[in-house]
This record gives C-alpha cells, structure tokens and sequence, in this order.
C-alpha cells in the first residue's frame, strides 16, 4: 500500500512537471515576444493558452527519422538518457515542510551528482548522431558543463556550510527567521553565481553555444525529430525548473514567507500554504531564465571558459572561506545559532 | 560471496539480495563489456555503467556519501573528459587487430599469472561471514556522510592532508607541462581583456555640421 | 584606475543590468503586432501588387501593344505576340505575365504609354494548379474590369506627383 501511494507520488509528480514545461514553453514564448513589442502565440486557445497541446500533438505525430550513418541504440537511448537523470533529481526536492518524496540527508549531493550525469546524454546524441554539427555541439556542451560544474557544487559547499546540513529541508529551516535570514544575503556572490552556473549548466541563453543555431545549426539535437526530441526538449526545461527551485530553497528561503518576522504582516499572510512561496519563488527564477534570453548575446566560447574558470571558481573559493569564518565566529544575525 | 550463499541458501531471497545479485551481474557483465567491446566509445560507456552500478551496490551497503561521490566525480565529470578524447580519436580498428594472434601467447601468459595471483589474494578462502563480519544495520538517523567527515578529519587527518597535497602537486605539475609561452609573433585574443573594453574607449560620438543644417532650412 | 572602477562595474554586472532594463522596459511597452487577416495595414495608392489591363471607357482595350513593358522587364516575366486587326490598329493576341518571375518592380506601368498595364491593391491571392501562375491577356483584363474603379481612383490620386 505505502508502495503503491509512493509510486502514485512519482507519477504525479512527473506528470506536475510535465505539464510546468509544457506552460514554461508557452510563457517563453509570451514573455519573449512581449520584450520584442510582439503578442506571441494567441491563436490555439483563448489567447494561446493551449499552444503547449498544439505542440505536442505535433511532435507526437512527427516520424523520428534515424540518419543513416547513426548508431542505432545509442541515437534512442540518448534522449532517455537526458531526461532521465532532469527528473531523478525532483526526488529530493521539498515543497514544504515535510512534503518531500524521498528526505534524503545528502540530498544537495545526489542532485549535483544527477546534474552531472544529464550531459551524457547531449554527449551521446552528438557522438551518435554521426553529424559534425551534432559532435560539436556535444563537445562544446560537454565541456561548458563540466567546468560550470564545479563552480555550481563550490556555491551548493557554501550553502551547506551555513546550513549545517546537505538536507534541503534542513537548508531551508536553517533560514528560518526573516527575509534578511535567507541566505541570499550572506551568500549573495556564491548565490549570483550558483544561478549564472545553472543558466550555463542547462544550456540556456547567453551560454547556449551548444545549440548555437547560427553556427552548428542546432548543436547537438540537429539530427532529431518528433517524440526524441520532445524529450531533449522536456530534459532542457525540467532541468531549469529543478535549477529555479533549487535556487528558491537554497538561497531565498523557499516555502518560507517572506514576511515572516514582520509583525502583525505576518498574520495575515499566515493562511497562505508554503507550497505557493516557494512557487512564487521559483516563477521569479524561471522568469529571470526568459529575460536573460530576451535580452542577451551570445558568449563567445573562450569567454566562456574564462567565466568560469578564471572569474567564478575563484570568487566562490575566496567567499567559501569567508563564510566558513562567519560560521566559526557566529557572526551574528544569520549564524548565531540563536 | 560463497559463505554468504551458504548463511542463506535455505531461504527465499530477500529483496535486498535479489537487487544485489542484479546490479552485480550487470556491473559483471558491462565491466567484461569495457574490455571487449571493439568500438572504443562502447567501451567507455559501459564504463560509466559499470560505475553507475557499482555506486548502487556501495547504496546497499549504506555508503551513501561515497556511492554519490563516485556518481558525481567519476561518471559526472571524469568519465566526460574520457569520452571526450575518446570521441576525437579517430581509431582505425582493423588496424589495432592486425598483432592480436602475434601477441596472443603472451598476452595469454601474462593473463593467466594475474589471475593465479588474484585467486590467491582474493580467494574465496578470505572472505565470509566467518572472517568478515556482516556490516551493521544502522538506525534511521545515521549519517554515513557526518560519520566519514569525523573520521576523516580526526583519525586520518595527516593521510588526508598528504593526499590532498599530492593531488595539488599533480596539478600544478599537469599545468606546469602544458602551459607554454607563446611566441612573440602569434596574434591571439585574450578574451578576458575583451570583455572588459567599454564603449567609451572605442565609440566617439561628433556632433556634425549636417545635423544642424536640417533646422537652419 | 579607471580599469579598476571598470573592473568593479563588470563585478556587479552593472552592463548587464543596464540591458535587463532595457527589455524589461519593453515588456510593458505597446504591442505594435498587427493581427493580419483581422487588422491590416493601411496599403498606398502606389501599392504594387498583382496586375491588370485596363480598357478604355468605351469598353475598347487600351494595350496597343508597343512591348515598352516587355522590353523594360528586368524579369523577363512579360511575352507579348500582336497582329493588326481588322480596323487597322495593332492589338496583342497574347500577353503573358508570369508572375513566379515578377518581381513587382512596377517598370511595366511606368513604361505603359496609354497606362493599360497596372499593379493593383492586390497582394492575397494563390494558385492551385502548376501553370496558374501565367497571368494570361483573359484573366489580367478580368482583374482590370472587376477593379477599375479603385484603379482609377488610385492612379487619380497619384497623379499630380507624376
């Protein structure tokens, strides 16, 4: 019976988040569109609200075309292989207080090891793809995410030391307090940072050198059509709504209410469930997603490179002790321990 | 593994165990699969799986930090810069096979005293529940990751340290090797001076005659 | 120190701020979209669309076919064959455009001495079969006649910039 209640968790689960890219991809379009004084898509639907479906229906009725020279197995287990580990990670995540699918006390660990396993399959859907567009988008993703990578887990090192815990549900409760208690503000370096590292982690605009379309066309995903790439599609949002959550329960408190701490304030926003919060929050997050993708070129790739290495693993190594001191002289107001 | 079958073999398996004896045949086989397979990026995939479910099998022991650590550095990061290189080679595979029979009878000899060597040291006569005791199960509440940072650094604090120390040296040796002067007539970009030019020092705005003539008519 | 302060400035991506700004002003900014088979833009009397042959108003086509327009078609897209009819006068037996080469440049209305050949308002209009897109004498007199009217009207319009 708990299996069977657990299993119907996973599901809904799932299906919640399949159906938040579905509108993510909607509200991308929208929000991009009215950055360019355009409507966007306002045909299906009053005002466009079901293009989403439109969409999919025709991704599902699309054939899948396998190019000739591919490796067969590989071309298929490749889109699998990067959605998989987008969804493995929402296992960890807490909604609210306790309502979490599995409290696991290495918790930040499993997601940066999920997180890192999720280029495998953009490395192999180029290699296997047999395409030189599709190999170079593979190598440049391969490469931007394994150097993002340690930069995002050096700003997850220094949430964990201020928190205390690798729980998220600890992490959060170790904000408790106010808005000024949020680790935004202690950790705000390492928490810019953990967010410019998730837009490059997730392939997203200004870092989207792996898909590039004015240069290798559409990077590692050129040779794919239909369902196969419905899924790299769905692995691509989901992987940014997990990055949006994650910062929203890392750094701004996440189902917390942001007027806790104010009197009287407080009060009468108590009858708003957690749940909404962290929504909020993480909407605030994906929108920024859209926004950078309105408003920024480009990088270039050894700028990239240069990013991340030579500008952000010092920063956060610089701060990581900086907050390690904080921790170990209490500084007051946010490691005090009360 | 031989005692271990010898506790339980009156007994139906329980699900821990069935889930053991499936992800070490699939680490058997797919580690079998990296040696054999012919097409080198084959290989280092089933590399990853092999790890993939060796980490799995470090979960059952309840050795979550180290099973997630080998999932985060070895499959997430190590084993992508493998793939990397392996992806670029260009392998001419019939050409590798041309020595095989040449070599073969060393190779075999060499073989064969491994696996002496091997059977001697890991013999099923060392291991057991009778030499090795079963680990212990643990409460809800332990933390195997809290109980590894304690010991690392109190008991082994200086192996710990000397480690860490190695791996810098190895660094700055790897980049000692690599890194090199360029030479005086190579023109090349520094993209972190790049980024840092502002309009101001290249964009110089003149206010012209022709602008004005418009409002004089 | 200027770099500094330049260095600083990129630190706390004043740049990129500045930019989100921008965009974000344009989020609230009017839609200027134009919902086209609802709202459509207003089109000029100089529009150049599709073509036509105009006739005199006594019913009598104007085309004296002098091939001014077939000569001066940077497309080649006009073929133009005459005879002499039975009154004398030279008259077109056939005149074809053909509108995959048209590149609506507007030289044929310009050239037209009698201003028999003329670009309309029209612009939606398709084929369904191969060979449809040959404008042929027949249909372009057709348009002429069904929209003589705005033609007129249009080139009346125009007529004290020519």
């Amino acid at each position: 019976m708990k299996l069977l209640l657990q299993l119907a968790a996973i599901v809904g689960l799932s299906v919640a988040i399949a159906l938040s890219v579905a509108f993510l991809t909607l509200a991308e379009r929208k929000v991009i569109g009215y950055m360019q004084a355009r409507i966007g898509p306002n045909r299906v639907g009053p005002r466009g609200l079901f293009q989403p479906f439109a969409d999919l229906l025709k991704l599902v009725m699309k054939e899948i075309i396998i190019p000739s020279g591919a490796n067969r197995g590989l071309f298929i287990i490749a889109p699998i292989l990067a959605l998989a580990p987008a969804l493995a990670a929402w296992a960890v995540i807490p909604f609210d207080d306790g309502l979490v699918l599995a409290d696991v006390n290495a918790g930040l660990l499993y997601i940066l090891a999920m997180t890192s396993i999720g280029v495998y399959g953009i490395i192999i859907a180029g290699w296997a793809s047999n395409s030189k567009y599709a190999f170079l988008g593979a190598l440049r993703s391969a490469a931007q995410i394994v150097s993002y990578e340690i930069a995002m887990g050096f700003a997850l090192v220094g949430v964990l030391i201020a928190a205390g815990s690798m729980n998220l549900g600890d992490i959060v409760r170790a904000q408790e307090g106010s808005v000024m208690h949020w680790f935004w503000l202690p950790l705000l370096p390492l928490f810019l940072i953990y967010f410019i590292s998730g837009v490059a982690e997730t392939n997203r605009a200004p870092f989207d050198v792996a898909e590039g379309e004015s240069e290798i066309v559409a990077g590692f995903h050129v040779e794919y059509s239909g369902m196969a790439f419905a899924l790299f599609f769905l692995a691509e949002y989901a992987s940014m709504i997990l990055i949006s959550i994650l910062a929203a329960l890392m750094f701004l408190g996440g189902w917390l209410s942001p007027f806790q701490g104010i009197p009287f304030v407080q009060d009468w926003f108590a009858w708003v469930p957690g749940i909404v919060w962290l929504l909020a929050k993480t909407s605030f997050f994906l929108f920024l997603f859209l926004w950078f993708r309105a408003t920024f070129p480009r990088y270039r790739y050894d700028q990239i490179m240069r990013l991340g290495w030579k500008v952000f693993i010092p920063i956060t190594i610089v701060w990581l002790l900086a907050v390690g001191l904080a921790v170990i002289y209490e500084l007051p107001w946010w490691f005090d321990h009360e | 593994m031989h005692g271990y079958m010898h506790v339980t073999n009156n007994r139906i398996m329980s699900a821990e165990q069935i889930i053991f004896y499936i992800f070490a045949s699939i680490l058997t086989l797919s580690a079998l699969g990296v040696i054999t397979a012919r097409n080198p990026v084959h290989a280092v995939l089933l590399l990853v799986l092999a790890f993939f479910t060796s980490a799995a099998l470090w979960l059952l022991l309840e050795a979550e930090f180290l099973a997630i650590t080998l999932v985060l550095v070895y499959v997430g990061a190590v084993m992508v810069l493998f793939l990397f290189v392996v992806m670029m080679l260009d392998i001419n595979i019939t050409r590798m096979r041309e020595g095989f029979a040449r070599y073969l009878p060393l190779g075999m000899l060499v073989a064969l005293v491994i696996a002496f060597e091997m059977a001697l040291v890991l013999g099923p006569q060392h291991f057991g529940l009778e030499r090795v005791p079963a680990p212990m199960r643990h409460t809800a509440g332990y933390s195997n990751t809290a109980e590894l940072g304690s010991v690392l650094y109190t008991v082994y604090l200086y192996p710990f340290e000397i480690a860490a120390a190695i791996l810098l040296v190895a660094i700055v040796a790897a980049i000692a090797l690599t890194l090199r002067k360029r030479t005086q007539n190579t023109r090349y970009q520094n993209p972190g001076e790049q980024v840092l030019v502002r309009r101001e020092d290249r964009v110089r705005i003149v206010k012209m005659l022709s602008e004005q003539e418009g409002k004089r008519s | 120190m200027n770099k500094v302060a330049n260095y600083i400035k990129s630190l706390f991506l004043w740049e990129l701020i500045l930019g989100l700004k921008l965009t974000g002003r344009y989020f609230f900014a009017k839609k200027i979209t134009v919902q086209y088979p609802e709202e459509k833009t207003p089109l000029s009397p100089r529009f150049r669309g599709l073509h036509a042959l105009r006739r005199y108003p006594n019913g009598e086509e104007r085309c004296i076919a002098c091939k001014l327009c077939e000569a001066v078609c940077p497309a080649v897209a006009i073929t133009i064959e005459s005879e002499q009819r039975a009154d004398g006068t030279r008259r077109t037996t056939r005149y074809d455009i053909d509108l995959f080469k048209c590149i609506y440049c507007g030289f044929c209305e310009e050239s037209c001495p009698v201003d028999s050949i003329v670009e309309t308002r029209i612009f939606e209009y398709h084929f369904e079969k191969r060979g449809d897109n040959v404008m042929t004498k027949d249909k372009l007199l057709e348009i002429g006649d069904r929209y003589e009217k705005q033609i007129a009207a249009d080139r009346a319009q125009d007529a004290p910039f020519r």
